[in-house]
């Protein structure tokens, strides 16, 4: 017993110091993921205090469905354009004025998913004038003004479903593009209402061509053409010698309704989709086209009533590629194209298909040449099938896992982002050889050099847009911030110069130089070209009126106070409207406007612009009212009093300001 | 007279009409919150440039709303100045150096009263403030500079002279020049004769 008890207690002691041994020798655990910064990276980032940077860099906010605007190479972040979503912050989506930039056929759509800025263009080079977006969910394309760094007009998309290959632009920006990812049954209520068995009968793509009126940024869709039912992905206008033609990557040619991810996922090779859209155009203009349903919203900002306007459209022009033979033309491309990217010289279209272990180059001559020869392997629901060898420039082989997108720099290199292998791999375009690579951090989706996707790439950068950070930055409990990586393409090896975070989740972006912008910038609206409604011009046309249940308060503002700041006579039931007029005339003073208990938002009011709340008082008393945006020494005081009393008083309807003199 | 001082005098008259069509003074105004800097022209009838950007910094510290009705001047100094020309006009025509020592005088003392008409408005300015005014530093006026610069608060003032100012800076070195030489001319005739007196027996 005794002698049992000396094992127990030895056997437990080894065992306990066996344990604290092995607890102290360290694992062995691999570090690969040290990035390396090598040489003066800081300095080549660093932006001097007061001065600015080199380019604008425009990125997609993804699900926070609005647009972001970074300088490179700083990466730092100086706004985001409220877009598709509502901005509390600003009243976009809850003044007035501004609802009607919301709405689509489905009503007011508060929130969408933003995933591509495009640049307008003049002879295929970035203008500065204008930058697109999609909106994917509830389809849209934006038009953001870069005078004034707002959104200008939102076009809805009919017959689409997941706006995602969009909002791509021709050379001077007569089109932008949109093609559904999702295929769907079209037309009215009884053939919208099939299975979803019925897919490969009943389902049907599109593409869409929308004009911008180059004076006023107007959108309307100038023709859809109508495509067998796959999910289109990305696409590019071609540009020199392919100007005229438009390319989609498409991928489930498998017809998948289910399950997608290995039900799309079969096929060795999906298609780009070749379009002629100079012919498509001027089929359109001949009336070849044939009117189908399409309800569908276009919202204008008119900047001198400083409220939204909407056209609604019953319908939508559409081309039958089947009544038009030499409209659409598709290339098996392998296998699941997402990045569909043109080169600078116009020669070369780039396929990324990402689940391929290889990057399919297309020369835009051969495909001329196959089309004259007629040299098909057969057609897919009609469209005729180029033969893949006889559209090939060639094959980079092994370049990376998973190619996801390609864009270039003037210097014959295109580069791509390849998301399973976390990676950005340079090559030659004519050589088809990869010259270098370097790691992303982590697992890349879009890349963009400046002017990468045009006839003038500016390079210098490229910059990755990353979909998973883990441990790059402090963390922020379960939900981390997105990020992108600024990479300098000057020297023969790519460099990493900078991590930056992101706001929303970056998908594809843009950057230009902030030359070509900043002589376009609007600083303040002036008061004379104001024509809103209720625009108060001057303190002297501030006033209230009732008419019936509304109450309508002409209100201004101007360091640092409103005119009127006291208002009696409002009664519950009432819906109060303030119409706020700035009054200043100078750059960078905004007012804001608050009032307690205002169940939508806050207004911001640029200078010389007239913005309305909505507020229904819902208790009696004084309620406060005051300006939000610091404008002044005196801003704290820059505040008010709404008196609101029960249904059935008598008090009168006023509102007065009081100065110093009548109180003495 | 020269000929030629009688086409300075007329070249100097008709450039006193140029003051009618430019700015003749400026100030300017720069603080960190205003980097591009705040300006304002004194013309001969009005003022233009950043007033009303101005006039809202001021009223914070009581400042009165500088507007062009406050100045009786740009009602008569077009006018003021038109006959200055003529003066001068009339001394080149008229070939009477009184003539050009009266236009000197007198534009001399145009320029002395405007000077002094500006620096009165300036104290006036900085000092007469509104009693109600929300900021009020103790001690603290608020005179713009006359020529030169002039720290006030949180802005670096200078006022400088605009076109029309170095164009009658022009006119009056002109015409001192003219006179200058005139008079230079006198003293030689004067000289002249009283050799000519004193070689008579």
């Amino acid at each position: 017993m005794n002698r049992s008890l000396l094992y127990t207690g030895t056997s437990v002691a080894l065992a306990a110091g066996a344990f604290l041994m092995l607890n102290g020798l360290p694992g062995c655990k691999p570090n690969t993921t040290k990035s390396v910064v090598t040489g003066d990276a800081a300095s080549k980032v660093y932006v001097k205090p007061g001065t600015h940077d080199e380019f604008y860099n425009f990125v997609s906010g993804g699900f926070s469905g609005q647009l972001a605007v970074y300088g490179l190479p700083s990466g730092r972040l100086f706004r985001e354009i409220p877009v598709f979503s509502v901005d509390p912050e600003s009243g976009y989506g809850y003044s007035e004025e501004t609802k009607g930039m919301l709405m689509t056929s489905y009503g007011f759509i508060p929130w969408d998913d933003s995933h591509h800025p495009e640049l307008s263009q003049t002879s295929g080079v970035p203008d500065g004038k204008w930058c697109f977006i999609n909106g994917n969910n509830t389809p849209r394309i934006a038009l953001v003004d870069l005078g004034t760094f707002r959104t200008k007009s939102i076009i809805e998309i009919p017959n689409s479903a997941g706006n995602h290959s969009s909002p791509f632009t021709t050379g001077n920006s007569e089109y932008v593009v949109a093609g559904t990812r999702f295929s769907v049954p079209m037309g009215d209520d009884a053939s919208r209402d099939v299975s979803i068995k019925t897919y490969k009968e009943n389902f049907k793509g599109n593409v869409s061509f929308i004009h911008p009126d180059p004076e006023t940024g107007k959108m309307s869709i100038a023709f859809q053409i109508a495509t067998p039912g796959v999910n289109f992905d990305l696409s590019h206008a071609g540009k020199g010698p392919s100007e005229g033609w438009f390319f989609f990557s498409c991928y489930n040619t498998e017809q998948a309704y289910s399950l997608l991810e290995v039900n799309a996922s079969q096929r060795d090779k999906d298609f780009i989709m070749a379009v002629n859209w100079k012919l498509a155009e001027q089929l359109a203009k001949e009336g070849k086209g044939k009117r189908v349903p399409g309800k569908h919203y276009s919202n204008w900002w008119n900047e001198e009533t400083h409220s939204a306007e909407t056209t609604v459209y019953e319908d939508v022009l559409q081309l039958d590629p089947k009544d038009h033979p030499g409209l659409l033309y598709f290339m098996p491309c392998p296998k699941s194209p997402h990045g569909c990217d043109v080169d600078p010289t116009g020669k070369y279209i780039v396929g990324s298909g990402k689940l391929a272990a290889l990057i399919p180059v297309f020369s835009f001559e051969k495909i001329q040449k196959a089309i004259a020869a007629n040299d098909v392997e057969g057609d897919f629901a009609g469209i005729p099938v180029l033969k893949y060898e006889s559209v090939l420039h060639g094959e980079v082989k092994k370049p990376g896992l998973g190619p996801l997108h390609t864009e270039f720099d003037a210097n014959g290199n295109a580069y791509t982002s390849f998301f399973v292998s976390s990676e950005i791999v340079k090559w030659n375009v004519e050589k088809l050889e990869v010259v270098d690579r370097v790691p992303t951090y982590y697992s890349i989706g879009h890349l963009m050099v400046p002017g990468g996707d045009s006839k003038q790439p500016w390079g210098k950068y490229v910059v990755a847009y990353n979909k998973i950070t883990k441990d790059r930055y402090l963390p922020t409990g379960p939900e981390l911030t997105q990020s992108a990586q600024l990479y300098s393409i000057e020297g023969d090896k790519m460099e990493l110069l900078l991590d930056f975070p992101t706001t929303g989740e970056p998908h594809y972006a843009q950057a230009i130089p902030a030359d070509l912008v900043k002589p376009r910038e609007v600083k303040f609206f002036k008061i004379e070209e104001n024509h809103h409604p209720f625009v108060a011009k001057g303190e002297k046309e501030t006033k209230v009126e009732r008419r019936g249940k509304e109450v309508h308060v002409w209100m201004t503002t101007i360091r640092s106070h409103f005119a009127p700041d006291n208002i009696e006579g409002v009664k519950l039931g009432d819906e109060v409207y303030f119409h706020v007029t700035n009054l200043e005339q100078d750059w960078d003073v905004p007012h804001g406007f608050a009032i307690k208990g205002a169940a939508n938002a806050e207004l911001l009011v640029m200078p010389g612009e007239t913005q309305t709340l909505k507020w229904i008082p819902t208790r009696v008393g004084v309620w406060p009212m005051y300006c939000t945006d610091f404008c002044s020494a005196l801003h704290q005081e820059m505040q008010g009093y709404v008196r609101v009393s029960p249904a059935n008083s008598n008090v009168p309807l006023e509102a007065y300001t009081v100065s110093v003199d009548a109180e003495m | 007279m020269r000929p030629i001082s009688r086409v300075m005098i007329a070249i100097a008259a008709l450039a006193l009409l140029v003051l009618l069509f430019v700015p003749i003074w400026r100030i300017d105004l720069t603080a960190p919150q205003y980097p591009e800097g705040l300006y304002m022209q004194i013309w001969a009838d009005h003022f233009s440039g950043d007033v009303e950007k101005i006039n809202g910094l001021n009223h914070y510290i009581g400042m009165a709303h500088i507007k062009d009705d406050m100045f009786a001047e740009f009602t008569y100094l077009p006018k003021v100045i038109m006959a200055l020309s003529a003066l001068g006009l009339f001394a080149a025509l008229w070939r009477r150096r009184i003539f050009l020592v009266g236009g000197l005088v007198a534009l001399s003392l145009f320029s002395l009263w405007a000077l002094w008409r500006m620096w009165d408005w300036g104290y006036k300015y900085g000092h007469e403030l509104d009693p109600r005014a929300a900021i009020k530093v103790e001690d603290m006026a608020y005179q713009p500079p006359l020529i030169g610069h002039k720290q006030l608060l949180n802005f670096d003032a200078w006022s400088t002279p605009d076109t029309g100012g170095w164009v009658l800076f022009a006119v009056i070195a002109l015409l001192a020049g003219v006179y200058f030489l005139e008079v230079r001319d006198l003293r030689a005739k004067l000289k002249a004769k009283r050799a000519l007196a004193s070689a008579k027996p």
